[in-house]
């Protein structure tokens, strides 16, 4: 199904009781979700991913805004009456019923026409049940399940009732790392398999990244960035977003424009083509550099670090903002340690340029995202 | 290694040792003591003698009316008033849950009883029921003032004087249940409420498939606690009904055995051993059966 947000806004009331003291959890969030993708809502702690979550489920009611679930403007509705599956954060499992029972209960909340008889509702517990793989721990009491089973179980009392849409808060939270993997690949999977529309919230960049297939960004209620997520990685609209996608994190240096060149203290990195002069934020990706004797980048030399797969290059420079800065090279590409200096090229597509005031992109010539195909 | 472990142990017994003594001549010491005496005829503790030993005092105290009539007053307060406070506190920490203004200020008058003087309550209530030659209480005023006819509730007929024993009882023990009801249904994870809600449900089965079964250790607590209690009652009743309970038909098992230590009809300590050890052997099968089923009913 298909989910519009139209000028979403949610405020809490401040604690002065004064308009003023109102807190903005959600502001003016206008999206529409297309039918049966898989949507990630990202963003740090206290931006209000999960504030829209709840409005889009119906537990809280937005202060101005609407919502429609395809055709239908679902603003008003109560939760139960939207047709929606929610996965709690810490599950809400009911502790007393057991995994059958727990699947069951909003099988047996319908009511008139809906009614089920009881071989039918066993079915689809069952059929749910099978579709996350727990079909084996129907008759066990969720305290008797490991996290990652218990994750199941939720998911699958979200979706017995087959829902429009299914929202989970964030998902992976609770789990360890080797179970994070390998649940991500379950929800994308039982999406894939349902295809219902699922919107579901994380503060993790790489657990959004890797299984939406859209991302939005959110910061302070505003959303900041929508798109495929290589997209909103290779091209951000923002300090905030470039910021906030990819480990390591993208490294950022107060640079200066100066007769189409860009500068980062006195080395002129790249030509740039027609900006305007003065000083910018230049942020560079650690895939972005690119070693050589003849690089214009001059960092003093801290440390390699070797993890495997790839080598990662620890320098400073007096122009950066971050302490260190963090280079990825393949393990083919051979550091001298020896010397205290390093010289980078850098590849003009890793390079983002942001006003310094508003810290939004500024687009240049030849960093191949130039704002015309936006 | 055998060493290590039965010093240890030693080590533990040394610390157990304070609670042990306290609870060896306080409460195992006078309990077995009780016990020894209940078989014991005609036992003085003056001259500590007595005539013989067997099941006479039970058989006695089995047999006398006012025993009798104390067993059947205790059960009759058990049984009303234990479901009844239970319930009605549990009806009334759901309406103080759910309701947010002026909570606060609700709580603390609903907890108000459980700090007033038992005696000065029982004042309280002997003056709104009892019906004088020169008054006819409070409550007979509003009956007559509905048409009814008065009764005098505290020297009146049994119907009634248990009403108002009854009454009394649940008023005096619903705060303290409300006090942990309140405290246990706040305690219950809001996410299970919208978890529910999300699923449709109704209210009615959000209470009895959700809160009942969160809330049921401390239901099953309350009513333990509230059983015992109940069966222990004394106090209540005399400051209800003043000291010769005999007379007024009210004793209660407690009150039997502190008349037959030091009523009128008192220096008898060899029956009142015997039915404080029948008031015993009671309580402890109830509750016995009680855990039994709450073992059975309490999941997590």
């Amino acid at each position: 199904m298909e989910v519009v947000l139209q000028n979403l806004t949610k405020k809490f009331p401040g604690r002065d009781r004064k308009p003023r003291g109102d807190v903005i959890a959600v502001n003016d969030f206008n999206f529409v979700i297309p039918d049966g993708k898989l949507i990630g809502l990202l963003g740090p702690s206290g931006c209000g991913k999960s504030t829209t979550l709840h409005l889009i489920s119906g537990l809280q009611k937005p202060t101005s805004g609407k919502i429609f679930f395809g055709e239908d403007d679902v603003t008003d509705l109560p939760p139960e009456n939207r047709g929606i599956g929610l996965v709690f954060q810490n599950y809400a499992l009911y502790p007393h019923l057991t995994v059958k029972q727990n699947i069951l209960f909003p099988l047996q909340n319908l009511k008139g026409r809906d009614k089920l008889s009881k071989e039918q509702m066993l079915e689809k517990v069952y059929a749910a049940a099978k579709l996350v793989q727990i079909d084996e721990l129907m008759d066990r009491k969720p305290r008797q399940l490991s996290g990652g089973q218990q994750q199941r179980v939720a998911i699958a009392r979200a979706l017995v009732k087959m829902p429009g849409v299914l929202l989970l808060d964030e998902p992976l939270s609770n789990l360890d790392a080797r179970l994070r993997l390998q649940t991500r690949e379950e929800i994308r999977r039982i999406q894939r398999e349902t295809k219902i529309t699922t919107i579901f919230v994380t503060h993790d960049q790489e657990e959004a990244m890797s299984i939406s297939d859209m991302i939005v960004v959110m910061k302070d209620g505003v959303v900041q960035q929508i798109g495929k997520p290589q997209e909103v990685y290779d091209s951000p609209e923002n300090l905030f977003v470039a910021r906030f996608l990819g480990t390591p994190p993208i490294n950022i240096f107060n640079g200066q424009i100066r007769d189409k060149m860009l500068y980062i203290g006195n080395d002129a990195i790249l030509p740039v083509g027609d900006i305007p002069d003065g000083p910018v934020y230049v942020a560079i990706r650690p895939e972005g550099f690119l070693p050589g004797k003849d690089g214009a980048f001059c960092c003093r030399l801290k440390g390699v670090e070797v993890m495997g797969r790839d080598i990662s290059v620890v320098c400073e420079n007096d122009a950066s903002i971050s302490t260190a800065i963090r280079a990825i090279l393949g393990t083919e590409s051979r550091v001298d340690t020896s010397k205290p200096e390093i010289r980078f090229g850098v590849l003009a597509r890793k390079v983002f340029l942001f006003d310094r005031e508003t810290e939004e992109r500024v687009y240049f010539e030849g960093d191949g995202h130039e704002k015309q195909d936006k | 290694m055998k060493n290590k472990i039965s010093s240890s142990g030693l080590k533990a017994w040394l610390y157990l040792l304070p609670a042990l003594l306290f609870l060896g001549v306080f409460m195992v010491y006078p309990l077995v003591d009780v016990f020894i005496y209940s078989f014991e005829e005609g036992y003085n503790s003056a001259s500590q003698t007595y005539l013989g030993v067997g099941a006479y005092n039970y058989s006695y105290v089995l047999h006398d009316p006012y025993f009798l009539q104390a067993v059947k007053n205790t059960f009759l307060l058990v049984v009303v008033t234990v479901p009844l406070s239970t319930g009605i506190a549990l009806l009334i920490s759901m309406g103080l849950h759910s309701i947010k203004p002026l909570r606060e200020l609700f709580q603390t008058i609903y907890f108000l009883p459980y700090v007033t003087n038992t005696l000065a309550v029982g004042l309280v209530f002997m003056i709104l029921f009892k019906k004088t030659a020169y008054s006819d209480g409070l409550i007979n005023l509003l009956i007559t003032w509905f048409g009814g006819e008065g009764v005098d509730f505290i020297d009146g007929p049994y119907w009634a004087k248990m009403f108002v024993l009854c009454f009394y009882t649940i008023w005096v023990v619903m705060p303290f249940k409300i006090l942990i009801l309140t405290s246990a249904l706040s305690s219950v994870n809001q996410e299970y409420y919208q978890a529910a809600q999300v699923d449709g449900t109704s209210k009615f089965r959000i209470f009895m498939r959700i809160t009942l079964p969160m809330i049921s250790p401390m239901i099953f607590y309350l009513v333990i606690t509230g059983f015992i209690g109940a069966f222990k009652a004394y106090s209540d009743v005399v400051a209800l009904f003043g000291t010769n309970l005999n007379a007024a038909e009210m004793n209660t098992i407690v009150g039997y055995v502190y008349d037959m230590l030091y009523g009128d009809s008192g220096g008898y300590p060899s029956y009142a051993s015997a039915a404080a050890i029948i008031l015993f052997a009671v309580v402890l099968t109830i509750t016995c059966v009680n855990l039994l089923i709450s073992n059975k009913k309490v999941h997590y």
